[in-house]
């Protein structure tokens, strides 16, 4: 198919073709992960600078081997929250950027909408590596390739997200990937944590984890924060484990099978029981591994166009 | 108005001639098949790939080990395509190691794509050899690369494509050299 | 670059639509002014008249228009804006008085300050009437001296920019305030609701991922404002309203004799926070850009009277502090240039409200709250008048700005309704 975007800000508006067009890209890119030489001279030749305003080790780790693998040059840029003043560094490094020629802009920051910013001031590709409350679509991405490896096609599917949905961007990424390939989404967690008018996404919403365990054929659990503790939006995590916290017992009382995912890193005991995320019902370990290849699927289709032939509307 | 005469210099029984002769020559110049791989460049290269080994097996009596490569990934040009070309998957599930891998496409050209392919390959491992089968020689090569067994050649001019069809794949086995004319 | 005003004690205004927006009384006529002061209206002959003559025809002659909440931002940022280029970009907007509120640096919570920006219009066309503080630096802790900022020339009080947070020092400062007669303008947040929110609570700010203005923070005060404003009779003026809810509250209070008035922002009757979605920080102002429902209501609000002023909220910020992420911007955009076009495109066009129903939100409706002697065609009354072409059409270049600042959400529109000439105090402008 004729892949036409320039920049990855959001899986939102994705059509199934390309959301399925990705994911086949990226099956492609992980049978390089596991050759002898795990490297490809793709983005040979190309510069990507891995811009992280937020502290990030994994995801950061993730894009940084995928550029190596796929040959290209990658910088790290780390911003210590320290210096940054508000937006003034945002806009100065936008502009640093675009003298030092880079290609590619990989790029997380705290303040929903800054890659949409970023895309105005530089010719580079953006990569939205999480954007503060906003989306995380390679993260949401390489959800729907673990799923689709267990599930094959994911219509009709029952997926739960849990957790601390209004502030989470892997929650919307996942809402509009799962939605886009037919799968019905859950969102469970306390009151406090759904969003406002979170009715207008066409999901369903628990307040109780028995019931969307019930419902669900996998449960995505997400990491509670702590600091929303002091922003006076839930108790304590002992009474957020008891009411929401996932335990083999729950799961196996519902007597089917249920998927679990985790975006990682995992709050032990908080979220979930140590023990089952380490168990067969959690795909944890290859949502990791399939990160990386979706990466690359990501770095190698976002790159390869010139902004002559770039579409117009992007995300 | 793009015309196109379509000329077709293989028909099936042809192309089923050519490719045993090929089967042939591989095992003859090998003087058998031991330590003999065949590796088909995607995505025609392949179906030839597994049709030269089923020859093979019935001139020899043995299956040779057969992989898929995706070059797309290795391309050197990549980013001059408007039109993205699709990554697909490689498939190789045997050591390369100290074997003869006879490389199998459809049509050699520039040789950009056997060059890609040779990249590839040693990516993968250090074969003893490197040999190239291909079923059409159209010539027009832009790197010194050669093929070692050639089903037929064909000589053409920069503006003809050299269109090849099989079952497999297209549902009918024939070569045609199509020339375009006309204003687009 | 614009044309200067200069002194012009006697003008003939020849061929006049005039409109007076009080009675909606509309009829052709010529307009004269002597000696500063409105002589009549009437036919009066060209020849041997001494003074200006103004040929008018086609336009509407109204009261000099008056927007009682802008930010000149003078003291303290004088690169955002200046009194001189606040006024003229009041002038490019049709406007000959406006009201600067006091979040400047130092904040006008003392005579001097008042005295010092009416001393920077002295020599203008447009009329300064300043907006004190209530609270000594706006930290809504010890109440202004009222007594002497009025005497300097304020015409109301308000902490904008912040909220008087405190019910207590509300209920103190409209009692203290009405011994003067001025009203208390509150700019109704919550602060504990909308905490570090950017933009309106709903669909979309869910969508866009951005923290959310709830509308309560708004509905919240202007409630308890209402309950306030009963319990000491004073003169509550609700800032830029935004809210349905908070019109129907207003609309209550005024029925049972509350003496509050309000006033809307043409950006709260004519976008809606879907516009956010660009993540364009010329969308970002506070309140935030509200509903379709909430809009609905600002038009109902307009048409039933519940809605008493159309203000700008005029908000000049630098093109660096604008030009980042939608976080980190500041609130605000300019309103000056484009509101009487926004008006006759958005409200008089689509027949929400008439034309003199529409002028006198911004004529006699505020020149009443603010106890200033304007918003009238009143013979003998010192003259104000504004005069516009009510059907050129034009399209908004934020380039052409007289303000300083460009922030504006509608560049690139096309409005109605272009300035042609204005007079105040003793001034004659042709643009």
């Amino acid at each position: 198919m004729q892949f036409s975007r320039k920049h990855l800000l959001g899986l939102e508006g994705f059509s199934k073709e390309e959301i399925l067009y990705i994911l086949d890209t990226a099956k492609s890119f992980r049978e390089v992960l596991s050759r002898p030489i795990p490297k490809v001279p793709t983005l040979r030749g190309k510069t990507i600078v891995n811009l992280f305003f937020e502290a990030s080790t994994r995801t950061r780790i993730s894009f940084e081997l995928a550029e190596k693998r796929l040959s290209a040059d990658s910088v790290n840029f780390a911003v210590s929250t320290s210096s940054v003043k508000k937006g003034e560094t945002l806009r100065d490094t936008a502009r640093n950027i675009e003298a030092m020629k880079i290609d590619m802009v990989v790029m997380r920051h705290s303040a929903a909408g800054a890659p949409h910013f970023l895309s105005q001031c530089v010719d580079a590709h953006i990569i939205n590596a999480g954007d503060g409350q906003h989306e995380h679509p390679t993260q949401g991405l390489l959800d729907l390739m673990t799923l689709q490896e267990k599930f094959g096609d994911l219509s009709g599917l029952n997926v739960v997200v849990v957790g601390d949905i209004a502030h989470s961007r892997v929650a919307r990424s996942n809402i509009y990937g799962l939605q886009a390939l037919g799968a019905k989404v859950g969102l469970c967690g306390p009151a406090t944590f759904i969003p406002y008018q979170a009715e207008h996404w066409g999901v369903e919403i628990f307040n109780k984890i028995d019931e969307a365990i019930e419902w669900a054929n996998v449960l995505n659990v997400l990491r509670i924060q702590l600091e929303r503790q002091q922003g006076g939006m839930f108790s304590t995590t002992r009474e957020y484990f008891n009411l929401f916290g996932i335990t083999r017992q729950r799961i196996e009382s519902a007597g089917k099978d249920i998927t679990i995912l985790h975006p990682g890193p995992i709050n032990r005991g908080v979220e979930i029981e140590s023990e089952l995320a380490d168990s067969d019902y959690a795909l944890i370990l290859q949502q990791v591994t399939n990160g990386v290849a979706i990466r690359m699927a990501v770095l190698y289709l976002f790159s390869g166009l010139s902004s002559d032939n770039s579409s117009e509307s992007d995300a | 108005m793009v015309a196109e005469r379509n000329n077709q210099v293989i028909d099936a029984a042809g192309l089923h001639r050519t490719l045993t002769r090929l089967a042939h020559e591989i095992v003859e110049q090998n003087r058998g098949v031991a330590n003999l791989v065949l590796l088909g460049v995607r995505t025609r290269g392949v179906p030839i790939a597994y049709r030269l080994q089923r020859m093979i097996n019935d001139i020899e009596g043995q299956d040779l080990p057969v992989g898929e490569l995706d070059v797309t990934m290795y391309r050197d040009d990549v980013f001059q395509k408007i039109k993205q070309p699709s990554v697909q998957t490689t498939n190789i599930k045997f050591n390369i190691d100290g074997k003869t891998v006879v490389v199998v496409d459809d049509v050699l050209y520039t040789g950009r794509t056997v060059r890609a392919a040779l990249d590839a390959i040693i990516d993968f491992g250090r074969p003893t050899a490197i040999q190239l089968a291909v079923l059409i020689d159209r010539g027009h090569r832009e790197l010194p690369i050669r093929a070692d067994y050639v089903g037929k050649s064909i000589p053409t001019s920069q503006g003809e494509e050299v269109r090849v069809k099989l079952k497999e794949t297209d549902q009918q086995d024939s070569v045609s050299v199509i020339r375009a004319f006309g204003e687009k | 670059m614009m044309n200067p005003a200069k002194k012009a004690a006697r003008v003939l205004f020849k061929n006049a639509t005039v409109v007076e927006p009080e009675s909606g009384k509309q009829r052709q006529s010529d307009v004269v002014v002597e000696e500063g002061r409105l002589k009549g209206i009437e036919q009066v002959a060209t020849d041997g008249f001494d003074g200006e003559v103004v040929d008018v025809a086609g336009m509407i002659l109204c009261p000099g228009l008056i927007d009682m909440h802008v930010h000149l931002r003078e003291p303290g940022r004088e690169d955002e804006e200046t009194v001189l280029t606040g006024c003229q970009a009041a002038m490019a907007g049709g406007f000959v008085s406006v009201c600067p509120m006091p979040n400047t640096d130092p904040a006008t919570d003392k005579a001097e300050i008042v005295t010092y920006l009416k001393k920077q219009a002295q020599d203008l066309l447009v009329d300064v009437f300043p907006i004190a503080a209530v609270t000594v630096g706006r930290s809504g802790e010890e109440l202004t001296e009222m007594g002497d900022l009025v005497k300097a020339g304020a015409v109301a009080f308000s902490d904008d920019g912040d909220p008087v947070a405190s019910a207590d020092r509300m209920r103190r400062a409209l009692e203290y305030a009405s011994m003067f007669d001025v009203a208390i303008i509150n700019h109704c947040e919550d602060k504990s609701l909308s905490k570090y929110g950017v933009m309106n609570e709903s669909a979309v700010s869910t969508r866009l991922g951005l923290p959310g203005i709830p509308g309560i923070s708004e509905d919240v005060m202007v409630a308890r404002d209402i309950q306030v404003a009963r319990f000491t009779g004073g003169r509550l003026h609700i800032a830029h309203i935004s809210t349905a809810n908070s019109v129907a509250l207003v609309r209550e209070a005024k029925q049972q004799g509350v003496r509050v008035t309000c006033e809307v922002m043409p950006h709260h009757f004519v976008l809606t926070d879907e516009s956010v979605k660009t993540y364009d920080s010329n969308f970002k102002m506070n309140p935030p850009l509200r509903t379709a429902t909430d809009v609905e209501a600002m038009l109902a609000g307009l048409q039933d009277g519940t809605i008493d002023v159309i203000a700008t909220d005029h908000a000049p910020h630098a093109i660096e502090e604008k030009q980042v992420e939608f976080n980190a911007a500041p609130f605000g955009i300019v309103g000056l240039e484009t509101a009487l076009g926004l008006v006759l495109k958005h409200l008089i066009e689509p027949g929400v409200l008439s034309l003199p129903q529409a002028l006198a939100k911004m004529s006699n409706a505020p020149a009443d709250i603010l106890n200033v002697q304007r918003g009238r065609l009143k013979i003998g009354s010192e003259a104000s008048i504004t005069i516009f072409d009510p059907e050129a059409e034009w399209r908004v270049d934020k380039k052409k700005f007289m303000s300083k600042s460009k922030n504006t959400p509608f560049d690139g529109w096309q409005l109605r309704g272009r300035v042609k000439a204005l007079y105040n105090k003793g001034r004659l402008w042709i643009a």
